[in-house]
């Protein structure tokens, strides 16, 4: 393996495992805290010191691996152990595809910031997260206890009928943007669109006047795709099972559902892996929907080519470098205030809530979204 | 050559978890697993070929969606194990081997020892813009039946998903 997929893959691992990962936990504690007017978690302290309750991370994990690593009578042994592990694969492995930087020339070298540039990059975000459903669906049946049991009929049910919804309602961005290829959409959103430019393609005025025609938007696909941003991030949140999608668990419902029967770390695994696709989710929907690494307005030659003036061509690309890869996780961790804002405002949906807006709202609601996009299409192309 | 190695790997796997999932006769849960294993290694298969959407189509319609489905069931429906117990009476034990054998000839009178040359694929190959314009122009007809047929298929369902029963 080439030394700079190796480095790629540490940088990733490094950045999601060891920086966000451990931090995320403590976001979750400290933004509900906030949001319902309270302290939070500050009492663990190394030395006397507390660091705003930093080190709670450190002592969950300790604790839970200091836990009883329980495995009830009557289970199935092997796939009871299995499980959590099922569980967290599918969140890791698809950070391969995720490109947290444009490409980059350095004299000879061409540095491409994504580890594995498939062709067929959403197809293969779709079919790993389709393997996720399994980490519950074993956890629940070899657990041998009947509420983890529902709460995997629940996990599977829900995850099945949402993967739907999330494939359909992102075919409007693999039409505007043409391909499939995570890169490449994250060059188409490196440009911008004039938002009243089509009064002039359609002949309606000779010329906008100059202050409208200022008026520019990223070609962001929030901007092209506003409902389908709405309805995948909604699919996508339904997919990871936290609050308010978390049926699957239902404390006041099934106890805890498909993770009942476990304990310690690997009840730690389960929950890693919901955390771990906070994240996740957070770089999918910045790539597909936030203009992934590419900052709003400054078009990446339009950036080399304004400071590599004063600092050289080689530096300049480096700068550009390191300004993409920090804008990409700065939409991260908006995507992730997000998510954690919308966990700490909605109460749990009820199970035949959850399966109405995906059946009844979501479903119609994108295949509509798929013909309006495809007409536009087409009228545009017409008179462009 | 680190693509033989990754093809009789995987191949491998695909047998073994293949041979798993007929052998599990008794534990049903354990068999769709195997399956899954099956598809998984399959998929890994396509992408040595180049056929990168079916191997992504592999994992997320048969392994992410349709086994999942079958777990459902199975789940739903409870079964004793011993169900699926293979059969005790003689006569079908014998069927079973006699066919088997049958089969088995058939087969290895196909098999042709020694790999044919490497074919040359087109740069698309694989790809799902080709698959794309193939499936929209040249069997659109085709394509639209099937779609019709698992509408039909879905009315049914929800028809006699609906009954009262009274």
């Amino acid at each position: 393996m080439p030394w700079d997929v190796v480095a790629k893959i540490l940088f990733m691992l490094l950045v999601v495992m060891a920086a966000i990962l451990p931090v995320i936990t403590w976001i979750e504690r400290k933004q509900s805290a906030v949001m319902q007017d309270r302290i939070g978690a500050n009492r663990a302290d190394i030395g006397g010191l507390t660091v705003l309750g930093l080190f709670h991370p450190l002592a969950d994990v300790a604790k839970l691996f200091a836990k009883e690593d329980f495995v009830p009578a009557g289970a199935n042994r092997f796939m009871h152990l299995l499980a959590p592990v099922i569980s967290i694969v599918p969140a890791i492995v698809t950070l391969a595809i995720v490109p947290f930087g444009g490409l980059y020339v350095f004299g000879d070298s061409h540095w491409n910031l994504v580890i594995a540039d498939l062709d067929w990059g959403l197809l293969y975000v779709f079919a790993v997260g389709s393997l996720a459903t399994y980490g519950a669906v074993i956890a629940g049946w070899a657990s041998n206890n009947n509420w983890s049991l529902l709460g995997s009929l629940r996990a599977s049910a829900q995850m099945i009928s949402y993967e739907v919804t999330m494939g359909l309602s992102v075919v409007g961005i693999f039409m505007v943007f043409g391909t499939l290829k995570l890169t490449d959409m994250s060059f188409a959103q490196d440009t911008t669109f004039r938002l009243l430019g089509f009064i002039e393609h359609f002949g309606w005025v000779d010329e906008l006047p100059a202050f409208l025609s200022w008026i520019q938007l990223p070609t962001w696909g929030i901007f092209l795709q506003p409902l389908g941003f709405i309805m995948f991030l909604t699919a996508i949140m339904a997919e990871n099972k936290r609050p308010p999608f978390d049926a699957p668990e239902g404390e006041s419902e099934i106890v805890s559902g498909y993770h009942l029967e476990y304990s310690g770390m690997r009840f730690g695994l389960f929950y890693t892996a919901e955390f771990l696709e906070i994240p996740v989710i957070g770089m999918i929907v910045t790539t597909l929907f936030l203009g992934g690494w590419s900052i709003p307005f400054v078009p990446q030659e339009t950036l080399i080519a304004a400071i590599g003036g004063v600092f050289g061509e080689g530096l300049a690309t480096g700068l550009c470098m390191i300004a993409h890869v920090s804008v990409f996780f700065v939409k991260v961790i908006v995507m992730i205030w997000l998510q954690m804002t919308i966990r700490w405002t909605l109460p749990r949906f009820r199970y035949d809530q959850v399966m109405d807006l995906c059946w009844k709202i979501i479903l119609p609601l994108s295949l509509a979204n798929v013909f309006v996009t495809g007409f536009a299409i087409l009228v545009v192309r017409s008179v462009v | 050559m680190i693509e033989t190695i990754a093809f009789y790997f995987l191949s491998a796997v695909a047998i073994v978890s293949a041979l798993g999932m007929v052998l599990n006769v008794r534990n049903t849960v354990a068999g769709a697993m195997s399956l899954v294993v099956t598809m998984i290694a399959l998929s890994g298969v396509f992408v040595l070929l180049q056929a990168h959407l079916i191997a992504a189509l592999q994992i997320m319609i048969y392994a992410g969606a349709i086994v999942v489905l079958f777990l459902f069931v199975v789940m739903l429906l409870n079964l004793r194990t011993d169900e699926f117990a293979p059969s005790r009476q003689p006569i079908v034990k014998f069927l079973g081997a006699a066919l088997a054998i049958y089969v088995g000839i058939q087969f290895l009178g196909q098999i042709e020892l020694g790999l044919p040359a490497a074919v040359e694929t087109a740069d698309d190959f694989g790809n799902y813009r080709m698959l794309a314009r193939t499936l929209f122009t040249d069997y659109v007809l085709p394509f639209e039946m099937a779609s019709l047929l698992l509408l039909a298929a879905i009315v049914g369902a929800v028809i006699l998903a609906k009954r009262r029963v009274s």
